[in-house]
């Protein structure tokens, strides 16, 4: 019988591990739920956020600092995306497939800048751990949690008590009947895809603070995410986190009391159940 | 390197070489596509084999169609190999789900505190996995207890619930069936939860990352080849350590030591140099004829090809080159066998 200890920092491995679903599906489910973008280069830029924060913390520079100059460089980004996928009209299926060629394009520059070598980030946060009972919590992902809620918590409160965020989902509900009532919806929809690619950066930086990055790693992470958005609902910003804590949970305790190749089987069987119930939330 | 070498003392009979050199991604069906490519549109006159298990295999069905020689040199699962125009060049033996656990366990008994339980956590990558199945069989053989057996999944990036188990099982020794970056992450992991193994093993970590965590003191890994002596009394060998520094250090490596996978592989051109030389032809049945009835001597040491009723093609049984070694102060050095140890087993 797995003892208390086990139980209880698998418990909180989850919960880490799970908040970091949660801030990486952030920005994906905003951008495919209302922006009706299935962005798959959100998890290249998450990456590419990760190596400039490493980059710029070999430099001397603070990782939670580089987000000053990281995320607004993420936002241009995004808005450019938008802005050439909206040109061409691309509808949502053919997103997948050109943003995908965005990820395979963004993966030879992450090779070519910094080779396919892990890159770990060395910080001070790294050094900072508590012992609480039994338990052992460390200062990177205690960062990534309150990251994580914070974030997540700041675009649900925009979304709903705004007007922008009003205005951002009356788009994503009837973007031209949005429009005839002054909404500006192109300008709008750019702005929120640049805020989609800086919530990569945030991403990026808080995944270098606790892994280690190697540029064929992202692929790794697509499957769960993918679950979590899903699971946690499209356009729904608190939907990630609550989706990826459950997510992250579950594996974490599967890994503690039967075996860890168990794993992945629950973040998937939790999403086909989802599908299965309440299949008109996709 | 090797490349630059031979050229430079004329070539093979005579005739410079020419490296036509494809990137297969690390995928097998890659590695399919661009073997037929090398032998019907570029025309190659000999193939050298690709990077790791999977890749080999494919590579290996398009030289069997073909009938070319493949010298390989990363291939964990010799039983797999039934193509008798192949040929393992890494030093490893035909049956290295005995030889390679065996080894570990010799080295760890030789501890100053020789284990009696174990902890074995292996990736389900298939020669990793099939070896730590190998490590049970061992384990049990040698009287040691197993306190503890996890498999997970290859890539699996979420290390604290098995680092939580390993803890919980309280094992005198942990043997990883790891790769590539398995063993940082799971050494980061224990770090996380105050665990420090008292003994651990890591199957094929990457050495230059692994060796700089100061979790990895003490940790044991498989090589052939490491930068102290009798390794670098071979003059051939030190030149080579040499030679690798220097290009490493223009191409900016992050580490520029030669170890397992620059041995093996410089140990691989140094084969088809021998065989080609010694079998006075470019015809691929002849070079592998001459393969078979003489050895090799590399900068790991000398290499052999036999065949036996009960063994895989082309593969000796029952001994091979690998050695363990040990980070101790933030360097590997060889700790088991005794002859080819730098410092004593910690």
């Amino acid at each position: 019988m797995p003892s208390a200890a086990l139980l209880g920092q698998s418990l909180l491995a989850g919960i880490f591990a799970g908040a970091l679903y949660g801030l990486l599906g952030l920005g994906l489910t905003l951008s495919w739920g209302m922006l009706r973008q299935i962005n798959l280069a959100h998890f290249a830029l998450v990456f590419l956020g990760g190596y400039l924060t490493y980059q710029l913390a070999a430099a001397g520079f603070d990782p939670l600092a580089t987000l000053a100059l990281i995320a607004p460089a993420f936002f241009i980004l995004g808005v450019a995306l938008h802005a050439l996928l909206a040109r061409f009209k691309v509808g949502i299926l053919n997103t997948l497939l050109v943003t995908y060629g965005f990820t395979v394009m963004l993966e030879s520059l992450l090779q070519w800048i910094w080779s396919a070598d892990y890159r770990r980030m060395d910080s001070h946060y790294g050094a900072v751990k508590w012992k609480v009972g039994e338990l052992f919590v460390s200062l990177p992902e205690l960062i990534t949690l309150a990251i994580a809620c914070a974030t997540a918590l700041a675009m649900w409160a925009v979304l709903r008590y705004t007007d922008l965020g009003k205005a951002l989902r009356a788009i994503a509900e009837d973007a031209p009947m949005a429009a005839a009532f002054g909404v500006n919806h192109k300008l709008l929809s750019l702005l929120l895809s640049g805020l989609c690619a800086a919530l990569a950066a945030v991403a990026g930086t808080c995944l270098a603070l606790t892994y280690t990055l190697a540029p064929s790693q992202m692929y790794a992470w697509i499957g769960v995410v993918f679950a979590v958005v899903m699971i946690g609902g499209l356009g729904n910003p608190l939907g990630p986190l609550v989706a990826g804590l459950a997510i992250g949970v579950s594996e974490a305790l599967t890994m503690a009391i039967t075996a860890p190749a168990w794993a992945p089987l629950v973040s998937f069987s939790l999403l086909i159940g989802a599908l299965l119930v309440r299949p008109q939330r996709f | 390197m090797w490349l630059d070498e031979v050229n430079r003392k004329g070539g093979l009979l005579g005739r410079k070489v020419e490296w036509v050199l494809k990137d297969d991604q690390s995928r097998p069906d890659v590695a399919r596509t661009l073997y037929e490519q090398l032998i019907t549109v570029d025309k190659v006159d000999l193939i050298n084999g690709p990077y790791a298990t999977a890749n080999i295999l494919s590579a290996m069905g398009v030289a069997q169609r073909y009938s070319k020689l493949l010298l390989h040199n990363s291939f964990g699962t010799p039983r797999l190999a039934k193509y008798d125009m192949q040929f393992p060049t890494s030093g490893g033996s035909g049956d290295p789900e005995n030889v390679w656990p065996n080894l570990v366990f010799s080295t760890v008994a030789a501890a100053p505190r020789p284990p009696k339980t174990v902890a074995i956590v292996t990736s389900k990558f298939p020669s990793l996995h099939f070896i730590s199945l190998g490590a049970r069989e061992a384990a049990k053989k040698r009287g040691l207890t197993e306190v503890l057996f996890l498999e997970y999944e290859f890539g699996n990036r979420e290390f604290g619930p098995i680092a939580s188990r390993i803890k919980d099982a309280k094992p005198d020794f942990v043997f990883v069936g790891a790769t590539g970056l398995d063993a940082v992450m799971m050494l980061e992991a224990m770090k996380k939860i105050d665990y420090q193994p008292p003994m651990h093993f890591y199957m094929f970590p990457a050495p230059g990352p692994t060796a700089k965590v100061p979790e990895a003191r003490g940790a044991l890994a498989f090589t052939t080849f490491e930068e102290h002596p009798p390794f670098t009394s071979n003059p051939r060998a030190a030149e080579f350590v040499k030679a690798f520094h220097e290009r490493a250090k223009q191409a900016g490596l992050p580490d520029t030591a030669v170890d397992l996978h620059a041995s093996i592989a410089y140990s691989t051109w140094q084969t088809l140099e021998a065989a080609v030389n010694g079998a006075k032809s470019l015809d691929d049945k002849a070079i592998a004829q001459w393969l078979r009835s003489n050895s090799v001597d590399t900068v790991m040491g000398r290499l052999r090809w036999e065949t036996t009723a009960e063994g895989p093609v082309n593969y000796v049984m029952g001994q091979d080159l690998y050695k363990v070694k040990q980070v101790q102060d933030g360097k590997w050095v060889v700790v088991w066998p005794k002859e080819f140890a730098g410092a004593k087993v910690q």
